[in-house]
């Protein structure tokens, strides 16, 4: 095997883990982990009150 | 809801906010006055000329300019979604006082010539070493930081500034890498179209991680918060982030084009920019459609309007650079002002105005106020800012595919159809609107300058308690 191969492996590979991180990105597992992180902005002393808890439906 | 007794460390991001608005002034003021050089060629005094000048300018707006403002959002970013003070003791007030003089450092040595000569890597190889124990310290501290967050989840403006601190010290460390022959000059280790493909290897993810991931950790910080509400699609700022690592390290070739590298590297890089659109474009459409179902904030919130704006330039400079990478266009636009013109929409409209934003939110938090000394004046500086990048870019644009034409126009029989001298000739209107553009660019900043030092006068600094969310426990 040269070292093109391994280039070549390496490459696909690179896709493969991309494609696997948008499916994983999109499936529902991810959903509510999701929701709670993009919330991380507004749990903070200035904003109690504010939008904490509300998520784009998507 | 409980409230910790340590309090965050707001202090290094007073330092690096104000150095931001200062540096900003010193960076565009060098710009201003080459771009009157080239208007004006009897401005070209002594050893102070445009060659010298231009690395100062692009030196200071990128770096001290951009860099204090990465600093100063990164520290406050990831103190705010990590829930915990900044981690590192003395190695916090080092990465001030460092860049600082790695800055001054800068300063003294570009305008005398002292250079290693590789675009946006100029800087000898002491003042290297400086940056890279600044930038180790920076990756320690923020790292420190977010492996000591009190919340469970990395929020995703961590993970933009943490591949930009990641990326940029392994391309500063590969490309910087030099025989020293004395104390102000030193030969790059690699050599002919190798050197040549490093450097822009270099150069393109300096755009990438540095002015593109940095600044998009900026914005999935501050459009969230300015907007009050969350980003657009957690989902798509998860898979617009793979997608830029995945594809801006193969990007460099384009600005090789024609060039000594082999043919296959160039159709390589061409493809991986043209595939860049999409991750780009993600980012830009999560930040402005985060407003959806909120525009009207739009109307009356300058703090908005620059961030959204600055979206809309990111939007536009990543269409047009996929674009110019296309071999064929490229042909056409290689070494022309196009290539300026297509920089400044980005560093003026994107990263410029996404920086001022945030810190038009930053600074009265940092100085114990409610809102900026004039709410009106920051308005201004937004009309102002816009008016001159679009009057920066066009003038550019026109410029520059003129330049393109005449340097390709042949007579029948072969021959070049204008001499160099004849595109000089036409594009000076062009580099005299570039020039009031940058003109008005600046006087923006200067406002900025004086709201930020009103905005300072007679505020109370507070040390603000580190905030942990109710569920959360360290």
């Amino acid at each position: 095997m040269d070292i093109n191969d391994l280039r070549s492996i390496v490459t696909v590979a690179g896709l493969v883990c991309f494609l696997a991180i948008v499916w994983w990105a999109y499936g529902k597992g991810s959903k509510k982990g999701f929701d709670e992180a993009a919330n991380l902005p507004f749990a903070e002393h200035d904003d109690r009150d504010a939008v904490s808890g509300t998520s784009h439906p998507r | 809801m409980s409230v910790a007794k340590t309090t965050y460390n707001d202090k290094v991001v007073r330092q690096f906010a104000v150095m931001t608005v200062i540096w900003g002034i010193v960076g565009m003021l060098v710009g201003v006055i080459i771009a009157a050089q080239l208007v004006w060629p009897e401005l070209n005094m002594g050893f102070l000329h445009f060659g010298r000048l231009r690395p100062l300018h692009t030196n200071a707006v990128i770096f001290a300019f951009g860099g204090c403002a990465l600093f100063a959002t990164s520290y406050w970013c990831v103190q705010r979604t990590s829930h915990a003070r900044l981690w590192g003791g003395p190695l916090v007030p080092f990465t001030f006082w460092g860049w600082q003089i790695v800055i001054l450092l800068a300063a003294i040595t570009l305008p005398l010539g002292i250079t290693q000569s590789k675009e946006y890597a100029e800087l000898e190889w002491p003042i290297d070493i400086l940056i890279t124990l600044v930038w180790v310290s920076y990756a320690i501290v923020f790292f420190g930081t977010i492996a000591k967050r009190t919340v469970s989840h990395i929020y995703v403006a961590n993970w933009f500034f943490g591949a930009f601190i990641i990326a940029v010290a392994l391309l500063h460390l590969v490309n910087s890498a030099a025989v020293p022959v004395s104390l102000t000059k030193s030969y790059s280790v690699y050599s002919g179209v190798q050197d040549a493909m490093i450097q822009w290897w270099y150069g393109h993810n300096a755009v990438g991680f540095f002015l593109t991931a940095g600044f998009l950790g900026m914005m999935y910080y501050f459009v969230p918060k300015q907007a009050g509400r969350p980003v657009y699609s957690y989902r798509l700022s998860v898979v617009h982030f793979w997608a830029l690592i995945f594809t801006y390290m193969w990007a460099g070739p384009h600005h090789l084009h024609y060039t000594a590298l082999p043919d296959w590297t160039q159709s390589v890089g061409m493809v991986f920019s043209l595939i860049l659109l999409a991750p780009s474009w993600g980012g830009m459409i999560n930040g402005i459609m985060t407003l959806s179902g909120a525009w009207h904030k739009l109307r009356d919130d300058p703090i908005l309007k620059f961030l959204i704006t600055s979206l809309s330039f990111y939007g536009m400079s990543t269409f047009e650079g996929p674009m110019m990478a296309i071999k064929t266009v490229n042909a056409l636009s290689h070494y022309t002002d196009w290539t300026v013109g297509h920089v400044h929409s980005g560093a003026l409209g994107w990263v410029a105005m996404v920086s001022i934003g945030s810190l038009y939110y930053l600074l009265p938090k940092l100085f114990g106020k409610t809102e900026m000394y004039s709410t009106k004046l920051v308005t201004t500086h937004f009309w102002i800012a816009t008016i001159g990048t679009v009057l920066y870019i066009a003038s550019m644009w026109i410029a520059g595919v003129m330049q393109g034409l005449m340097w390709r126009a042949v007579n029948t029989d072969g021959t070049l159809a204008y001499s160099f001298v004849e595109s000089v000739k036409g594009s000076y209107p062009f580099w005299a609107i570039r020039w009031l553009g940058g003109v008005l660019f600046l006087s923006g900043m200067l406002i900025m300058a004086y709201n930020m030092f009103k905005t300072m006068a007679g505020g109370k600094i507070q040390d603000i308690p580190v905030f942990v969310p109710a569920g959360h426990h360290a």
